[in-house]
Parts: C-alpha cells; sequence; structure tokens
C-alpha cells in the first residue's frame, strides 16, 4: 500500500524541516519527500491546512494488561493511543503478574502486533515484583525487547537497592526511569501539602518528598553513570534540580504530565471531583507556570500522559479512597495544542522535540525523520478540527479524565504506523 | 431561611446564617428545658436517616433526640448493619436508602468530603454530622452558642483551640464560623499537631499556651484522638500535659470571665485535668445541651419553616 500525504506542513527539526510537502509512503517507509508528488496509483490523504509530523511517543502509560483488564488492555488502550494521536506508547510495568520477566515483555509486544494500531514498547521491572528488594531480570527484558526500566508507583526506597539497580541497567543502553517519592513522607498525603490539604481536610504528600529523591537519584546517576530519567516532575524544586544536573553534564533528563502543566491544586473544590487525583499530586500554580517555562527552555525533555485508566467504581467514592490518576492519551496533543502552540508560547518544531523526537531517543528506539528511507511512523495534525472532551470522545476503556468537559481546538486526523493507516481522518481504524 | 440548602461546611455560612442559627436553637433550648412534653410537631411527618459510617455516641444521640423531639420519623444506619461493611458503594448505598423517599440525611464520615457525595446521590437535605479530618458544622454551632450565651455577643472574643489540629474536624469547622463572627482565633498546638495553612482560617498561630491563656475568652480544649497516634507526634501523654495540659495552675491565671469547652469525650488527666474539667468556668455540660437544640434548629430551617414545600 502507498500513500501521498499531500500538501501538509511538514515539522522535522531533524531534518530542518518545517515547510509545506508532500510525503510518498511506501510499504513501511518513507519512500520520498518533496515539492510535489505524483505517483500512480498512491492513495492521496489531503493534507492541505495540516502539519505532518514524525510519530508522537508517549513513554508513560499504564494499560494494565494483564491483570486488571476491566480498567484497560492492551487493544483498548491502542485504540485511545492512535485517537490521540501516537504511534508508539511506553507502557509501565505495575500489571499483575508484574511485568519483570522476558515472558511478560514478549506477551505485550505480541499482543500490540495483534492489535496492529500503535507500537507498544513495555517498560521493565527493575525489582522483582515492584517489591524494591530484589532485581529484576533486567537483561532477560532487554532480550524481549523491554524499552526502559521503572517501579513506576512508588520509589524504589532503599537508597542502596536504587543504586544497585542503577548500577545494573547501566550495562544495557537502557534508561531507568523514577517515580520519585519518598513514602514516609507522603504517608497517607492524598493531596498537596497546605492550603489545599487544611481546606480539603486531607493528609498532604508535600513538595519535599519529591525533590528529596530526585536529589537523592541523581547522585546516585553521578555514581552509576547510569542516565537517570525522573518521571511526571511536578515541583519548581525538582525541576531545578534536574537543571543543575543537566548543566553538569550528568544524563539527567525528565519528563512532565498535561495535568501538572495546566490543572493545579486550585483545581481541586469542595465537590472532591476524583479525578483530579493524582501521584504526585496537583502542585501549586507557581508550580504548574514553571512547569510550562522547564518546557520551553529544554529543561523538561518530554510531555508524557500517565494514562492511568480505572474503572468508574473506583473514582465514583470518596476522595481518600479512590485511585490515583487519569487517562491522558487522547486530550494530551489536543491540550498542548490548545495551550501551548496555538497561543504563541511554543514553536511546532518544539512540540515534536517533546512529543515525538525525545522520547523515542529515550527509549532507544530508531529515530524518525521524515526523509527518504526512514520507518513511516507519521502523525498527521489538523490544528483547526475542534474536540469536545466528553465520555463518549474517549474511545479507551476508562472515563477518569480530569479534562472532562473543555472544548480544545486541533487534535490528529491522521496516524500511520509502519506505513498502515490506523487512524483515518479522525476514526480508529478497525 | 439560610442561604446553603445542606449543612455541610462552615465556610459556607454567612454570618446571618449564623446567627439564625443560634436565634432559633434559643426557643429550642427553651422547649428543651421543660418539665412536661419536650416535643413539637415541626417536622411530624418528615423521614430524617442517620447513616453513621463510623462509631459515634454522643453526636448520634444529640442527633436522635433532636429528631424525636421535632417529630421527625427517623431511621438509623451504619457501623456492623451497614451494607458499606459489605463493600457496597456509597453511591449504591445512597441511592438505595433515597428509593426509599427520605427528606434527609445526617451523615457522619470516616472520609473527608462524603457529605459532598451525598448531596450527589439524592435529591434529599445533607447534614455533615462529621467527614474525616476535614469538618463538623454541628460541633461548630452548638459551641457557638454555648460561647454567645456566655458573653451574650461573639464578635471581638478571643479563643484559644488547642490541641490535636492536625487530625480535627472540630477546628476545621469552628475556626472558620468563629472568624465568621468576628472573634479572634488562635490555634494552639505542637509543631506536629498544628494544621498544614493555618492562614487560610485567617488565625494566630503558637506552640505555647502559656504565652496566650491570660488573654483568652474561651480556651477551648481538643481531644487528643489517641487512636491516631500513629507516627508518634508527640512522645507520651504526660508530656503532653506537661506542656499542653489544661491544669488548675494555668486555669488560675485564666481571666475571670473566661470559660473553658471541650467537644467530649475528654481525656482527663491528658489535655485536661480532672478538677479543671469540672470546674465552674467549664461549660462541657451546656455545649452537650446546646447540641440537641442547635441540631433541632438546623433541621428545622433546612427541613420545615419556610424551606417546606420547596423541595417536593
Amino acid at each position: 500500500m502507498a500513500y501521498i500525504i499531500k500538501g501538509a506542513h511538514v515539522v522535522d527539526p531533524q531534518v530542518g524541516l518545517d515547510e509545506v510537502r508532500d510525503v510518498l509512503v511506501s510499504g513501511d517507509k518513507i519512500a520520498e519527500v518533496s515539492e510535489t508528488i505524483d505517483t500512480p496509483g498512491a492513495e492521496v490523504v489531503n493534507g492541505a491546512g495540516k502539519y505532518l509530523v514524525p510519530g508522537l511517543v508517549d513513554m508513560h502509560v499504564h494499560f494494565r494488561d494483564p491483570g486488571f483488564e476491566y480498567k484497560e488492555t492492551i487493544a483498548t488502550g491502542s485504540r485511545a493511543a492512535v485517537h490521540g494521536g501516537f504511534t508508539d506508547v511506553a507502557t509501565m510495568p505495575n500489571t499483575d503478574p508484574v511485568t519483570d520477566t522476558g515472558a511478560e515483555v514478549r506477551y505485550q509486544i505480541d499482543t500490540a502486533q495483534r492489535v496492529g494500531l500503535v507500537h507498544v514498547r513495555p517498560m521493565g521491572a527493575l525489582t522483582r515484583d515492584e517489591k524494591g528488594e530484589s532485581l529484576a531480570e533486567i537483561g532477560d527484558m532487554v532480550m524481549e525487547g523491554a524499552a526502559a526500566f521503572s517501579d513506576d508507583g512508588h520509589g524504589v526506597q532503599s537508597a542502596g537497592m536504587m543504586k544497585t539497580c542503577m548500577a545494573y541497567v547501566s550495562q544495557f543502553d537502557r534508561v531507568v526511569c523514577a517515580h520519585c517519592e519518598v513514602e514516609s513522607l507522603s504517608g497517607k498525603g492524598v493531596v498537596n501539602s497546605g492550603r489545599t490539604a487544611t481546606r480539603l481536610g486531607m493528609f498532604g504528600w508535600p513538595p519535599f518528598a519529591e525533590e528529596l529523591e530526585i536529589y537523592r537519584d541523581i547522585e546516585l546517576s553521578r555514581s552509576t553513570k547510569c542516565h537517570l530519567h525522573i518521571c511526571h516532575i511536578s515541583t519548581a524544586k525538582g525541576l531545578d534540580l534536574v537543571r543543575a544536573a543537566k548543566a553538569e553534564g550528568l544524563p539527567v533528563t525528565c519528563e512532565v504530565t498535561p495535568h501538572h502543566l495546566f490543572l493545579c491544586e486550585d483545581d481541586i473544590t469542595d465537590t472532591y471531583n476524583t479525578n483530579l487525583k493524582m501521584n504526585p499530586p496537583l502542585r501549586s500554580a507557581a508550580d504548574a507556570a514553571a512547569m510550562r517555562e522547564g518546557l520551553l527552555d529544554g529543561s523538561i525533555d518530554c510531555v508524557v500522559t500517565d494514562h492511568a485508566p480505572h474503572a468508574a467504581h473506583e473514582k465514583d467514592c470518596e476522595w481518600e479512597i479512590a485511585y490515583f490518576g487519569c487517562v491522558g492519551l487522547e486530550t494530551s496533543l489536543p491540550l498542548m495544542l490548545a495551550n501551548m502552540v496555538a497561543p504563541g508560547k511554543m514553536s511546532w518544531s518544539r512540540l515534536v522535540e517533546v512529543m515525538a523526537i525525545n522520547p523515542r531517543r529515550l527509549l532507544r528506539l530508531a529515530p524518525v525523520r521524515i526523509e527518504a528511507g526512514s520507518g513511516a511512523d507519521l502523525t498527521l495534525i489538523d490544528p483547526e478540527r475542534v474536540v469536545h472532551i466528553t465520555p463518549d470522545y474517549l474511545v479507551g476503556k476508562s472515563k477518569n479524565s480530569a479534562f472532562l468537559g473543555l472544548t480544545l481546538k486541533g487534535c490528529a486526523s491522521d496516524v500511520f504506523v509502519d506505513g498502515r493507516r490506523t487512524l483515518i481522518d479522525g476514526e480508529v481504524a478497525s | 431561611m439560610l442561604s446553603v440548602r445542606h449543612l455541610i461546611d462552615t465556610t459556607s455560612l454567612t454570618a446571618d446564617d449564623i446567627t439564625q442559627i443560634l436565634d432559633t436553637a434559643r426557643s429550642f433550648a427553651e422547649i428543651n428545658g421543660r418539665k412536661g412534653i419536650k416535643k413539637v410537631p415541626a417536622l411530624r411527618g418528615r423521614t430524617i436517616v442517620n447513616l453513621f459510617l463510623e462509631p459515634s455516641t454522643r453526636t448520634r444521640s444529640s442527633f436522635e433526640l433532636a429528631e424525636k423531639r421535632l417529630s421527625a420519623d427517623t431511621l438509623n444506619m451504619g457501623g456492623s448493619t451497614s451494607s458499606v461493611v459489605k463493600g457496597e458503594s456509597l453511591a449504591d448505598t445512597i441511592q438505595t436508602i433515597d428509593a426509599m423517599n427520605v427528606d434527609m440525611f445526617v451523615v457522619r464520615a470516616r472520609f473527608a468530603g462524603t457529605p459532598q457525595k451525598v448531596t450527589e446521590n439524592t435529591d434529599a437535605i445533607v447534614i455533615n454530622a462529621g467527614d474525616g479530618k476535614h469538618q463538623h458544622p454541628t460541633q461548630a454551632m452548638l459551641d457557638l452558642y454555648t460561647i454567645r450565651e456566655h458573653f451574650g455577643h461573639l464578635d471581638g472574643l478571643k479563643v484559644a483551640i488547642v490541641g490535636d489540629l492536625a487530625h480535627s474536624r472540630v477546628c476545621g469547622s469552628l475556626a472558620p464560623a468563629l472568624k465568621t463572627m468576628g472573634a479572634d482565633v488562635t490555634l494552639v498546638a505542637p509543631p506536629t499537631f498544628q494544621v498544614g495553612d493555618a492562614s487560610w482560617y485567617g488565625c494566630n498561630q503558637t506552640n505555647h499556651l502559656d504565652d496566650v491563656i491570660e488573654d483568652m475568652d474561651v480556651v477551648y480544649m481538643l481531644r487528643v484522638q489517641l487512636e491516631r497516634m500513629e507516627g508518634a507526634a508527640i512522645p507520651s501523654r504526660r508530656e503532653y500535659n506537661r506542656l499542653y495540659g489544661l491544669s488548675l495552675e494555668r486555669e488560675a491565671r485564666m481571666k475571670p470571665e473566661a470559660i473553658i469547652c471541650h467537644p467530649g469525650p475528654m481525656n482527663r488527666g491528658m489535655e485536661i485535668d480532672a478538677e479543671v474539667a469540672d470546674c465552674a468556668r467549664s461549660r462541657i455540660l451546656d455545649q452537650v445541651t446546646a447540641g440537641v437544640a442547635t441540631r433541632m434548629a438546623e433541621m428545622y430551617l433546612l427541613l420545615g419553616g419556610e424551606n417546606n414545600g420547596i423541595h417536593n
């Protein structure tokens, strides 16, 4: 099958492209990029008024498969991912059983290939059963295709164990993704500490419980030379620690979620909307502003969703017993377009860096460049298409979005994965 | 008529709302003080569900008496009889009871925000009888009533709230209500018991009871919640008593007109010495008496009176 994506504005800073081009996709590769292409027999996709970028990558999602299929499966999560414009997602290992051996990694890759909508890049656990006590079979998982390693959901509480993990991973050219939380300080916290916790009468999860572990892990990175990637950073001070590490030349990167960019603790009102219960919690308005600044100045490397599907009954309950997290795959790109790109705060090139180029590099995947010979994983974005964030808009299994009720302008219209069109004019291919 | 439909927190109440509740409570207090029949037909035919999702003795009995004296029909749910214990969700529990056509829920809960969640699952009116560490507005109203009966007013009074503020829903509703009525509030506690953000209440904060006790009109002692002591925020009962306990010696330094309150149940010998609990300044039993009258007033204003009929 061949496609000509005609007349789209192509943005790919890797090859210095930021102009209108025709792109020919043939088989699973990009065959040609030039001003005008007319290849008989190729299906024409009208790109006029749209932007064509390397396929978007979300390096932090939870697909709950195996173990919690009532929340999400690899099939339903893949649908949500491609609907949101992604070609690749990295799945966190807190499945049941925990993804801590090669067999579980292989299961996810094989299942995703059968589904065929997006590339699923499993992350392996750092420690067996994510218990923080003994090393998981990291080498076995690398050999089966694990893209990175994390005990996401909780930090490795023992500094000594984390050092062992990072030292061991350092032999494999893989990134360690750290969920930073000193649990003896976050304790029973369910919202940011301070005014919101006082006002709503709940325990706080203080910023320094995150910052202390960021500091610890940066020092462990220095000691082990292991690439450290800080998951879902949420505080201004934590970001300053990452900035300082980068300035020193340490192999340290970080990611931020749309909810930590565009929401803050003040959005939690007396209605106790549990879709705003996150880990780490929504921080202050100043923290959110610092996150936006860090994303623009290069201190933050990528945007991830921390897509965390939960069943309705796990959210329709009292805040203190509701599960942490929200779905995000289908709102991430529209939020970035509406809040950052459309108002002129962020260039299209920077958007492509933080949503495609950088996460692909951090997952140690082959780069996707919009040039002849590159793999054809592409996202076509319609900046004018309006989306209403409603339960019906969300095609994944769970509807726990923190952004329900919003109307946003701009979203993916088409997605190509290995040259196959898996999102067709806004509809997921069947 | 109150400006709110439900009584969830004191932060939503205006000074006029609070004054209405306290004034109405006064007439009910007269009924409660009768030698003869302590009952009025104000809420005859109305159904009130007391949904107590955590143990409670005094609040529950106070509500039940208040309901009976208003002639309401009551249903008690909770504890080991509750379907919540069997794993039913809050929404299902409320919708099930709601299907039986009740007029009011009185909700006591372990978790903050539960009464608000109840309002989302019923058309009935909801009164918060204490939710987690959040608020306990009917306690605040009986406290304000007690203090106003003694001084004749609330504005300008200096009130110290002393104790385990971090775990206290009593503080969470009393402090804002006092501020709304123009009182000056000082929060006294060890740093490990202080609220996260006292500035939200607009309160003064100190760790030293001895620095402020001579200046106070009301010293409000909170119960140290021994069952919530995990994490060891204080070293011992003995040391807490020595630093923060209301002893006879401290009581002697209080202003002549000053009073002592406590929401109960008391840990005698810990936050308050036995002799002080029973001394002339103590308004602790008056608070209990006021509880029935103020709860009658709240239910009457929300369910009966001028509000009657508009929710049917």
